[in-house]
C-alpha cells in the first residue's frame, strides 16, 4: 500500500485513534474507584479542618468516624430533617435547584472537650471558577467556630490566598445573626472589619474573589436560615 | 547501519544518556521546557513526582514512535507524535490523581501541560524519527533526567532556603534549618518561594555549567 496516499492515511490515523482511545477509556475506568474514594477523604480533611482538627490521607477517615461519623443528616429549607446521606450531597447540582428543593447538609461534630459544632458546606463562584468551604458553627447556632475555603483556579497570590489561614483565621468568633436576623459575614476591604462582629477583611488584590466569598456565605447560609433558628 | 550487534550499553548508546546530562541538557543548554521547571520547583515533593513523570513520557513517546517510525505517513507525522504524548500524559496524570492525589492537585494543570513541553517533541522529531527503539529509550532516558536533575536542583535551594524543608515522597516534610537558628534571628528568605527566583536559579545553574565548559560559550 502506498505509505502517502490518502486512503492509507486515514485508515494510519482512525487506527491509531481508536485504539489510543481503548487504552484510555480502560485505564480511567478501571482507575475511578480508587480516585473517587481520593476525592473522599479529600472532602474529610476539609470537613474536620473547618473544627481545626488537622489529618492527613491516612487518618482522615478514622478521625472523620470518631468526630463525626453518622450524626451527618440533611435538611430543608423550613429546618426539617429529610431522609438521605449528607456526605453524598452534591452542592453544585443542588445550588442549579430552586433553594426550596435543595438538600442542605449538615454535620454534627463532637469535639473532644464534650461541645458540639455544626459544620455547614458552602459553594459559590470566585473570579474564574467555583470557590467552596465549610464553616463551622457553636451550640449556639450563631458564632462562628472555625472556616475552611478552597478554590478550583483562583490567581495565586491573590484570590487564592482565601485557602491560607490568614484568611480563615479571623472569622472565627465572629456571628451570623444579629436580633435574629441573618446577616451572614461581610467580606470587607482589607483592613476595615476592625471591631466589626460580621465582617472579616477581604484580601487586596482578590477583590472579586472576596466578593465571591461574601456572596457565597450569604446565599448558602440563608438556605438554612430556618435550621439555624431551631 | 551495521551488521555487527552492537552491544546494550556500548560507549555510543551511554552517551545518549549522558550528553543531554551536560552539554546538551534540554533546560540549560537548548532551555526548553522552562516554564514548568519555574512553576513547580517552590518544593522538593512535586519536582522529583514531576521529573519522574515527565521522564517517563519521553521514554515511552520515544520507544513508540520509534517503534512506528516506519508506518507513520509523513503528512500527519506531528499529530501521531501528539497523540502519543497526549496519551501518556493522560495515563500519568489518571495515575497520579488515585495513587499520588496530594501532589496532583499541587502539580495541577502542569502535568496536562507536559503535552506541550518542548523537550518530548523535540526528541520525537530529532531522534526517535530516526532511530532504533533502544537507542530513543537511551535517549528519552537522558533528555528526562537532564531535565529531571535541573528541576531537583532548583526544587532543593528553593525549599531549603525559601521555607527552610525539604519534603520527600514518602516520606514527607523534613526540616533542615534547625529551630534554635530561627531564635538567633534567621529568616527564611520568601522571595525564594517566588517563580522569578526558579528563573534566577537556573541562571545560575547555567553560568556555573558555562564557566566550567568553555565550549558552550557563543562567539
Amino acid at each position: 500500500m502506498d505509505r502517502q496516499g490518502n486512503t492509507y492515511t486515514f485508515l494510519y490515523a482512525s487506527v491509531m485513534v481508536i485504539v489510543v482511545a481503548a487504552i484510555l477509556a480502560f485505564l480511567s475506568h478501571s482507575l475511578k474507584p480508587i480516585q473517587t474514594e481520593n476525592v473522599k477523604v479529600a472532602k474529610m480533611i476539609d470537613i474536620l479542618k473547618s473544627v481545626n482538627i488537622e489529618s492527613t490521607a491516612k487518618d482522615a477517615k478514622d478521625k472523620y468516624q470518631k468526630y463525626v461519623g453518622e450524626s451527618a443528616y440533611i435538611v430543608n429549607k423550613a429546618g426539617e430533617r429529610i431522609d438521605g446521606v449528607a456526605f453524598d450531597v452534591d452542592l453544585a447540582k443542588e445550588l442549579k435547584k430552586d433553594a426550596a428543593d435543595r438538600a442542605y447538609p449538615v454535620y454534627e461534630c463532637k469535639l473532644d472537650d464534650g461541645s458540639t459544632k455544626y459544620i455547614l458546606p458552602v459553594r459559590g463562584k470566585g473570579l474564574w471558577g467555583p470557590i467552596w468551604g465549610y464553616l463551622s458553627l457553636n451550640e449556639d447556632k450563631n458564632t462562628v467556630f472555625g472556616a475552611t475555603f478552597g478554590h478550583k483556579g483562583e490567581t495565586p497570590g491573590l484570590g487564592a490566598e482565601i485557602e491560607k489561614e490568614a484568611f480563615q483565621k479571623p472569622f472565627a468568633g465572629k456571628s451570623i445573626f444579629e436580633d435574629g436576623q441573618l446577616v451572614s459575614i461581610e467580606v470587607t476591604k482589607a483592613g476595615q472589619s476592625e471591631g466589626n462582629i460580621h465582617a472579616v477583611d477581604g484580601i487586596s488584590g482578590g477583590t472579586i474573589t472576596s466578593q465571591g466569598v461574601e456572596a457565597m456565605l450569604q446565599d448558602c447560609l440563608s438556605g438554612y436560615e430556618s435550621f439555624l433558628k431551631n | 547501519m551495521s551488521s555487527e550487534k552492537e552491544p546494550l550499553f556500548s560507549a555510543k548508546n551511554l552517551k545518549l544518556i549522558t550528553t543531554p546530562l551536560g552539554a546538551q541538557n534540554p533546560i540549560t543548554i537548548q532551555v526548553l521546557g522552562i516554564c514548568s521547571a519555574l512553576a513547580v520547583t517552590a518544593k522538593l515533593e512535586p519536582a522529583i513526582v514531576m521529573s519522574i513523570s515527565v521522564m517517563f513520557v519521553t521514554v515511552f513517546a520515544n520507544l513508540v514512535i520509534s517503534l512506528l517510525r516506519n508506518t507513520i505517513p509523513s503528512r500527519i507525522r506531528i499529530i501521531v507524535q501528539l497523540v502519543v504524548v497526549a496519551a501518556l500524559v493522560i495515563i500519568v496524570d489518571q495515575v497520579l490523581q488515585a495513587f499520588a492525589y496530594e501532589v496532583s492537585k499541587q502539580l495541577s494543570v502542569f502535568v496536562g501541560l507536559i503535552i506541550t513541553n518542548c523537550i518530548i517533541m523535540g526528541r520525537l522529531e530529532a531522534f526517535a524519527l530516526g532511530n532504533k527503539p533502544w537507542p530513543s529509550v537511551l535517549d528519552g532516558i537522558g533528555n528526562g533526567a537532564g531535565y529531571g536533575m535541573i528541576l531537583i536542583i532548583v526544587a532543593f535551594f528553593r525549599e531549603l532556603f525559601g521555607s527552610g524543608t525539604l519534603t520527600l515522597p514518602g516520606i514527607g516534610e523534613l526540616q533542615i534549618v534547625p529551630d534554635f537558628m530561627y531564635e538567633l534571628g534567621y529568616v527564611n528568605n520568601g522571595f525564594m518561594i517566588l517563580p522569578p527566583m526558579a528563573l534566577v536559579v537556573v541562571g545560575i545553574i547555567i553560568w556555573v555549567q558555562r564557566s566550567r565548559n568553555k565550549d558552550l560559550i557563543e562567539s
